[in-house]
């Protein structure tokens, strides 16, 4: 740099037009909106966790601990929509792809970013909606996640607002899928081609197109919902001449490949951060590109798995059985990649590694235990018990939840132009990995043994995994609280951090930290792959 | 280590262990390579990392193994649901009936009971249906589960082997009192079967009001024994003197054959203190008559 030279000022130092909160919530700029989605989601999240444990301490014995059935059953309700609807779906998407993504394929901003801020709009107004629909009404919904019907039918709770708030969601979730595809397609930097994208991209535009398609079909479904409620149309009930079964069908149409909506960034993410600390590329960068491509597809086919027990024919059970198994093969590719790409590495394990580590760990054994939820005779067993809250817990928390935390940890830097105590953050990831263990290996003995779902109450036999699984939480809790602090404490006090602290190679580490309002100075030209380093 | 308890317990377990078995291996296999290869070629021993991109050999052998491996799996739980799912034509059918939050089953010769009363060793079909709401008929012990549908009969099937007493849950989410929604099945020998099979029409008027605290659910949430379900026992209901809560205000009540039948119809007027306020109204589901013989049952019940 020639002296004299000045250098752009950061995004975090250019309010634009506005200032103070204004310069936040009404801001295009998509690194503002990343921050903003975190640190929403990030508030969500927290309240979530509380609910998730104040329901462990009501479990820790048998008959009534701290609340009664009503409550109980509004908070699974309450934690379920919090942790899938308000952050998992938008999850790593919408807060780091929204920041990183278009600097990744060397884009000033993403294509359409008044939109990008009118999906921010939608999801906190959905939020605040969804909080409104505890307090109004016939209270909170306690219908589950899934509202089932016609139970979702007949309750007296808030149902209808409560889903509304889901609609308005799912609004937000299409409009980013829609807005990063659109993006990947069209402000990729000159000479990056398809194959030149690093995986990050790669895994959003494969979940882009899976929120396109699939969300409308939650939509419908809730709207049907609504209306059934509201003017005693029958669709659902069968005392209305509905159908229960229908209702079902159409929930997980959408609901399944939320899931991949849920996992495919996750698995993007780890593909970008094992490159950097194994300083090699990545091993088989196009078969992974190839399963992201073909789980979005399949995934699409398998919905039926949830209903194996609900009365649905024979015939579909065993079809959707074989689909589930073919789905799996590529995310079982995938794990296989990642393990390979540390074979003749230099490996460096700083905290985002471990991360990787733990989510390979922990995804694996919700994976595996996928089998067994695949299997139709094992299904039959442990379908509606706490097997399937263990095993979609490891895949959420273990797999997804994971892979946010350390997409935080491996672009926090990056974002806030701040380093925080490595030391800390690895003491946190520990105490995270036994947690979790602790919390839900329990449950997949306990669904094993016979112990239901949605269970305010259980039987004795039931008593010793779940005091063990209530301690887990409170080492789930206390890791939570060690890495926010240590997280928090950086922002203000962490040693300033350089344009590229882990030595990476993809667009975001050539620019400096926190990046610059238009990212660029100049566009950058692209003539090599994404983790070739020269 | 066989499962011989039922013979579909029998399958599902061999699945388990079979799927279980290969999932251990592929997670020690993957945890140990992941750990080798962080200790073997980390930064200090192995400070310059050599280029690996990929082996189309290896990536055609990762997925052609798994997909056969999987394919198995799905083999193995595939046929073992067959079974499940093909009940012998010599099945004993039983109707099994749900509601918020009791079962009631019934037999062929219209004997009801609130616990699943079943022979040893005879192929038991069960025909499963809803009055209400999703429900769901788990008997852990035999690994075997159904959904309860309103307006639909579904069907599950079990042989058990050993007699005693097994849970029976509900696994489909139905409110409040799901957690509660619990009884047993009873396996017992042929001949106290037949007994009890036989005994049920033997029995007069006496028992018609247990009948309809059975059919109706009742039971589901009030025991006849003393003992604390979601509702008040009825034990020695009659004559007793109970806290209440009427519009908010509390008072004192004696039970008598008014108040009884006020708590029939309408249950949610008068609470008894300390318990939720959802028992369903049974205006229109119960007669004049049946009233009558409720009455005259719990008059007798202490
Ligand atoms: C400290 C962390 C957490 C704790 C202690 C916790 C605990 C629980 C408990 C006790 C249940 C209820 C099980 C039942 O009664 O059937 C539950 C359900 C659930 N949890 Fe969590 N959880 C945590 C984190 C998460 C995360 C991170 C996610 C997703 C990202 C998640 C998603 C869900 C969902 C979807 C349900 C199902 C709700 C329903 O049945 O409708 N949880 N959790
Ligand atoms: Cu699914
Ligand atoms: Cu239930």
């Amino acid at each position: 740099m020639s002296a004299g030279y000045q250098a752009p000022k950061s995004f975090l130092d250019n309010h634009g037009k506005s200032s103070g909160a204004a310069a936040w919530i009404l801001s295009t700029d998509h690194k503002r909106i990343g921050i903003l989605y975190l640190c929403s989601m990030l508030t969500f999240f927290s309240v979530a966790v509380v609910i998730g444990l104040l329901m462990r301490i009501e479990l820790i014995a048998a008959g009534k601990t701290i609340m009664e059935a009503k409550t109980y059953n509004a908070f699974f309700t309450v934690h379920g929509m919090i942790m899938i609807f308000l952050f998992i779906i938008p999850g790593i998407p919408a807060a780091f792809g929204n920041f990183i993504m278009p600097i990744q394929i060397g884009a000033k901003d993403v294509a359409f970013p008044r939109l990008n801020l009118l999906s921010w709009w939608l999801y906190i107004s959905g939020g605040l909606i969804a909080v409104l629909s505890l307090f109004t009404g016939g209270g909170a919904p306690d219908t589950g996640w899934t509202f089932y019907a016609p139970y979702s039918i007949r309750t007296g709770t808030n149902v209808s607002l409560a889903v509304f708030a889901a609609f308005v969601l799912g609004f937000s979730s299409i409009l980013t899928g829609l807005n990063f595809v659109t993006t990947i397609h069209r402000m990729r930097a000159p000479g990056m081609t398809w194959f030149r994208m690093p995986l990050f991209p790669w895994s959003l535009y494969a979940t882009g197109w899976v929120q396109i398609v699939a969300t409308p079909v939650l939509a419908i479904t809730l709207l049907l919902l609504i209306f059934e409620r509201s003017f005693g149309v029958g669709f659902f009930d069968p005392a209305k001449g509905g159908d229960p079964i229908l209702f079902e069908h159409l929930f997980w149409i959408y609901s399944h490949p939320a899931v991949y909506i849920m996992i495919l960034p996750a698995m993007g993410v780890i593909s970008e951060i094992v490159p950097v600390f194994a300083r090699k590329g990545i091993f088989g960068y196009k078969a992974i590109v190839l399963s992201s491509l073909s789980i979005a597809g399949v995934g699409y086919l398998v919905w039926g798995h949830h209903m194996f027990t609900s009365g649905m024919s024979d015939t579909s059970r065993w079809i959707f059985s074989l689909l589930t198994f073919i789905v799996a093969v590529p995310s079982g590719v995938k794990v296989f990649n990642w393990v390979s790409s540390l074979y003749k590495g230099s490996i460096d394990v700083r905290p985002p590694f471990l991360y990787v580590m733990a989510f390979i760990f922990l995804f694996s054994i919700g994976g595996l235990t996928g089998l067994i939820n695949g299997a139709l005779s094992t299904n039959i067993h442990i379908h509606g018990t706490y097997f399937i809250v263990g095993h979609f817990h490891y895949v959420m928390f273990g797999g997804t939840g994971i892979a946010f935390f350390g997409a935080l940890h491996f672009w926090f830097p990056k974002m806030f132009g701040r380093m925080y105590s490595e030391k800390i953050a690895r003491v946190a990831v520990a105490l995270l990995f036994i947690g979790l263990n602790t919390l839900y290996f329990p449950m997949l003995v306990l669904g094993w043994q016979g112990m239901p779902r949605r269970y305010y109450d259980y039987l004795p036999q039931f008593q010793p995994l779940n005091v063990i699984s209530t301690i887990g939480s409170w080492i789930v809790a206390a890791a939570l609280i060690i890495m926010f602090t240590n997280l928090i404490r950086s922002l203000f006090k962490g040693e300033k951090a350089a344009g590229n602290p882990w030595d990476g190679t993809t667009l975001e580490w050539t620019v400096s930290s926190p990046p610059p309002h238009e990212n660029f100075e100049e566009g950058p030209v692209i003539t090599h792959g994404p983790y070739q380093r020269t | 280590m066989m499962n011989t308890i039922s013979d579909t317990a029998a399958r599902v377990d061999s699945a388990f262990l079979f799927i279980t078995g290969i999932s251990v291996a592929l997670l020690v296999l993957v945890t140990a390579l992941m750990l080798f290869f962080v200790f073997r070629y980390s930064r200090k021993r192995h400070p310059e990392p050599v280029e690996v991109e990929g082996n189309l050999t290896l990536e055609i052998v990762w997925t052609a193994i798994p997909s056969i491996i999987v394919l198995a799996m799905f083999y193995v739980g595939f046929t073992g649901f067959q079974f499940m799912r093909t009940p012998p034509g010599d099945a004993m059918t039983v109707k099994a009936v749900a509601r918020m939050w009791s079962w009631v089953f019934e037999y062929e010769n219209g004997a009801k009971s609130d616990v699943l009363k079943v022979p040893i060793g005879r192929p038991v079909k069960l025909a499963i249906t809803s009055e209400d709401v999703l429900h769901g008929l788990f008997i852990p012990a035999f690994r075997v589960k159904e959904d309860a549908v309103p307006g639909m009969t579904t069907k599950l099937w079990f042989t058990a082997n050993e007699t005693g007493s097994y849970d029976l849950f509900c696994t489909e989410y139905c409110g409040q009192g799901h957690s509660a929604m619990i009884t047993k099945t009873e396996v017992m020998k042929q001949e106290d079967f037949d007994k009890w099979y036989a005994s049920y029409k033997a029995e007069g008027e006496e028992s018609k009001g247990l009948q309809i605290l059975t059919e109706k659910g009742c039971i589901g949430c009030h025991s006849t024994d003393g003992s604390k379900k979601i509702g008040p026992t009825l034990k020695g209901i009659w004559g007793r003197k109970e806290a209440v809560v009427t519009n908010g205000t509390e008072r004192e009540i004696t039970v008598d054959e008014e108040y009884l039948k006020k708590s029939l119809l309408e249950p949610n007027a008068d609470i008894v203190k300390g318990y939720p306020a959802i028992m369903p109204p049974q205006k229109g589901a119960l007669t004049e008559q049946e009233i009558g013989a409720l009455v005259d049952y719990l008059k007798k019940l202490k």
